[in-house]
C-alpha cells in the first residue's frame, strides 16, 4: 500500500515571453514508514514536486497540467483550498532548506510556533499550546526552550532554526514530512546533527519522509529508496542499495562517477558529465539527457523513453538501460 | 632564487572590531584568525577546512592583503607583504590570485568577458591592443569555452561557465599560487567535477600552489597534498592529506571527518555527533577553544591553552592528542 501516490505529474510555468513545462509525467510513491530521496542538479524539478504536492505552486505563475497526488485515498489536487488546509501541516508537514525565509523575522518564535495550534486545536488553552511548543523545542534537542520560545528568528543560529523548523513540523504528528534540502546550508557537523535527529524522530513516529536533496551522500545515508529526476523527468528509481551498486540510467551513472570520494585517489581526474543541464525553454525532443549521453542513439532523438519496471523494483527511463548495466558491471 | 618556501605564514592574527551605539565605540574584537601559521611550497596544495566562522576565509583573504593582518606576517617567496610597497604589491598580486565561490558577484556585470579577462593586462600594462585580444581568446580556450564568449556578459552564462571565466582572469598572470575561496562549492556536481578536473589540470601544467578553502571535505580529499583544519580561528590540526583522514588526531577533526556523508549505503557509519553550535568568536571559550564540545573534555583544557605541536607528521594542538581513548574511559 502506498501512503502517497503521485501520477503523471506535469506542472507548467508561465515566463513573461512563453510557457514552459517544467515537470513532464512524474511518478513517485511513498510507502508508510519509508524515507524516500529525491536527488537531481538544480532545475531538475524536485523542488517542484515537492510544492506540487502540498498544492504550494507561486500563483499564478505555476500551473499542474495533468496527473494526480493520491493520499490516503482521496486526490489531493481535487481538494477545495479550506479541505487542502486540513492536509497541509497536519498531516503532511515540509521544511525548507534556509529556514530563515521560511521563518517571519519580525515575529518571535514562540507565536509562530503557537499560531499553527491555534489554527488546528482551537480545543488547546494557551498555556498548554505553549507547554506543547516547550515539549517539542526539547525533543529537537534545544537547550532552554521557554527562554528560545520569546526569542526572534535571527537571535538562533542556522541550526537550531533548522531544528525549530522541525518543531514546527512535528506539531501535528504528520504522516509525511517533506524535507527540501533541509541541511544543504549547514555545516558537517550539524548535518549531522539534523540526519540523525529525523532518523530518530521518524523511529519514534512511524512517519514517512520525502528528503529532497542535491546531495548524493546524504541520500545514501538515510534513504530506503531513491528516485532520480534530470529536467523535469523521473529517470531512475530504485532500492538504495541497487541505485549505488547497479545504477541503470547513464545520468545516474554520470552522477555517481563525478562526485569525489574519500577513498579515491588524490588528485586523478574526476569523471564528468560533458556538457550541461538544458534550460527549459530549450529541451531537447525525445529523451532529454541525449545531448550529453555516451549511449545516445538515432532512437533517443524522436522517442521519450517512458519510466519501465526492469525488475526488483528497479525502474529506469533509458531505452538503452541494458547496456549501461551491462557497462557498470564489467 | 633562495630556497625560501613559496609562501609562509607566520602567526597570523586578524580582529575585527565590533562597534556599538549612537557614537561607534569599539566594545569587543571577532578573533576571527588567531595566532595562524602554516607554509606552503611550489605546486602544493593546502587544504583550509573548518565550519562556518572558523576564519578559513579571512586568512585567505589576508593573504592577498585584501585585509591588513592584525599581526603576524605572510611572507610571499622570502618577502613580507605588510612591508611592501604600493609598486611592491602590486607586483606580488600578479602571482597570488583569488577565485571566489559566486563568480556572478566578483566578475562586473557591465563589462563584456573581452573587457573583464584583458583588464589584468591593462593593469600591468602587457601586451598591445591586439595581443591582448589574442591573449583574451587563449584564455577561454584554455578554460574550455568558446571565444565567441568574448562579446558576452556574466549574465548570459551559467555558474560553472562563470566560475570557468574567473578561473580564466585568475591564470591570465601566470600566477604562481591561486587561494580557491569555496570556489566549486556552489556548482551542481555533474559541473563541480568538471571544474575541479580544470583546476588539476591547470595546477599541473603551470606548477600552481593551491590554498583550496571549502567545507566540503570529500572535495578537499581530492585536491590536497596537506589539510589545515581549523576552529575558531585557530588551526586545530595540519597534517598530509592521507595521514588526517585515515587518522585523525585532534578531537574535532574526528568529529568533522565523521560527519562527512559518504556515497555508499553499505556504509552508514557511526558518526561522531557534536552538542551544541560553534560558540561566538567574539568570546571564544577560555582554554582550548574546543573545550564547551569536545567529548574527552578534562578539566586543565578549560583554562591551559593548547599550542600547535608537532606530532604524528604533522602538528596538533591538543593537550591528550593520541591518548583521548584513555581520556574517555577514565
Amino acid at each position: 500500500m502506498n501512503l502517497l501516490e503521485v501520477k503523471d505529474l506535469s506542472v507548467t510555468f508561465d515566463t513573461d515571453e512563453r510557457t514552459v513545462g517544467v515537470l513532464d509525467n512524474v511518478c513517485i510513491d511513498v510507502k508508510p514508514g519509508e524515507t524516500l530521496g529525491i536527488v537531481g542538479e538544480s532545475g531538475c524539478g524536485k523542488s517542484v514536486t515537492s510544492l506540487s504536492i502540498m498544492r504550494l505552486l507561486p500563483q499564478p505563475a505555476g500551473k499542474i497540467t495533468n496527473g494526480s497526488v493520491f493520499f490516503d485515498g482521496q486526490d489531493l489536487l481535487s481538494l477545495s483550498k479550506e479541505d487542502m488546509r486540513t492536509i497541509r501541516g497536519r498531516k503532511i508537514a515540509m521544511i525548507f532548506q534556509e529556514p530563515m525565509t521560511a521563518l517571519n523575522p519580525v515575529q518571535r518564535v514562540g507565536v509562530q510556533m503557537m499560531e499553527s495550534l491555534k489554527l488546528h486545536r482551537s480545543d488547546m488553552s494557551k498555556e498548554e499550546q505553549r507547554q506543547e511548543c516547550e515539549k517539542l523545542l526539547d525533543r529537537v534537542g534545544i537547550p532552554e526552550p521557554r527562554l528560545r520560545l520569546t526569542e526572534y528568528p535571527h537571535q538562533l543560529s542556522g541550526g537550531m532554526r533548522q531544528r525549530v523548523m522541525i518543531a514546527m513540523a512535528l506539531l501535528h504528528v504528520p504522516d509525511i514530512l517533506i524535507a527540501d534540502e533541509p541541511t544543504t546550508a549547514l555545516d558537517v557537523t550539524i548535518q549531522a546533527q539534523i540526519l540523525e535527529l529525523i532518523a530518530e524522530l521518524q523511529k519514534q513516529s512511524g512517519m514517512s519522509v520525502i528528503f529532497i536533496t542535491h546531495d548524493l551522500a546524504v541520500i545514501a545515508e538515510i534513504s530506503d529508496r531513491v528516485v532520480v529526476m534530470y529536467a523535469g523527468r523521473v529517470v531512475e528509481q530504485a532500492k538504495i542499495k541497487d541505485l549505488f551498486e547497479n545504477p541503470r540510467h547513464p545520468y545516474t551513472r554520470g552522477l555517481l562517477g563525478s562526485i569525489p570520494t574519500l577513498d579515491g585517489t588524490p588528485k586523478t581526474p574526476l569523471s564528468t558529465i560533458p556538457g550541461m543541464v538544458p534550460s527549459f525553454a530549450d529541451m531537447p525532443s525525445g529523451c532529454r539527457f541525449r545531448n550529453r549521453c555516451d549511449y545516445a542513439q538515432e532512437r533517443c532523438k524522436t522517442e521519450v523513453p517512458a519510466l519501465k519496471e526492469t525488475g526488483d523494483s528497479h525502474a529506469v527511463a533509458c531505452h538503452y538501460w541494458q547496456h549501461v548495466a551491462q557497462s557498470t558491471s564489467t | 632564487m633562495s630556497t625560501s618556501p613559496l609562501l609562509e605564514v607566520q602567526n597570523l592574527v586578524k580582529h575585527f572590531p565590533v562597534k556599538k551605539g549612537v557614537i561607534p565605540r569599539t566594545v569587543g574584537h571577532v578573533q576571527a584568525v588567531d595566532d595562524v601559521s602554516f607554509t606552503l611550497e611550489r605546486g602544493e596544495t593546502l587544504g583550509l577546512v573548518g565550519e562556518s566562522g572558523c576564519g578559513k576565509s579571512t586568512v585567505g583573504r589576508t593573504l592577498l592583503h585584501l585585509l591588513r593582518p592584525t599581526s603576524g606576517s605572510v611572507k610571499f617567496e622570502g618577502q613580507n607583504i605588510s612591508s611592501m610597497s604600493r609598486a611592491e604589491l602590486k607586483q606580488m598580486r600578479r602571482n597570488v590570485q583569488i577565485i571566489f565561490q559566486d563568480p556572478f558577484e566578483s566578475l562586473n556585470a557591465r563589462h563584456t568577458i573581452r573587457k573583464i579577462l584583458s583588464e589584468p593586462f591593462v593593469i600591468h600594462r602587457i601586451g598591445t591592443r591586439q595581443e591582448r585580444n589574442d591573449y583574451v581568446v587563449a584564455l577561454l580556450n584554455r578554460v574550455g569555452l568558446d571565444e565567441s564568449a568574448a562579446d558576452r556578459f556574466p549574465h548570459e552564462f551559467s555558474g560553472g561557465q562563470r566560475q570557468r571565466i574567473g578561473i580564466a582572469r585568475a591564470i591570465a598572470l601566470k600566477p604562481k599560487l591561486i587561494v580557491c575561496d569555496e570556489a566549486v562549492s556552489a556548482l551542481d556536481v555533474s559541473i563541480q567535477s568538471q571544474v575541479i578536473n580544470l583546476l588539476l589540470d591547470l595546477q599541473q601544467e603551470m606548477d600552481l600552489a593551491l590554498i583550496f578553502i571549502a567545507h566540503d571535505l570529500a572535495v578537499v580529499k581530492h585536491v590536497s597534498d596537506k589539510i589545515a583544519v581549523m576552529y575558531l580561528g585557530k588551526i586545530v590540526e595540519t597534517r598530509r592529506s592521507a595521514d588526517i583522514y585515515s587518522s585523525p588526531k585532534h578531537p574535532y577533526t574526528q568529529a568533522l571527518i565523521s560527519a562527512i556523508p559518504k556515497p555508499d549505503p553499505n556504509l552508514r557509519t557511526e558518526r561522531i555527533i557534536l552538542a551544541g553550535d560553534v560558540p561566538s568568536p567574539i568570546s571564544p571559550p577560555s582554554g582550548c577553544r574546543f573545550h564547551t564540545r569536545c567529548p574527552y573534555v578534562r578539566e586543565n583544557c578549560k583554562t591551559e591553552i593548547p599550542v600547535l605541536e608537532s606530532k604524528f607528521g604533522g602538528s596538533v594542538a591538543c593537550l591528550y592528542a593520541g591518548s583521548l581513548q584513555v581520556a574517555k574511559s577514565a
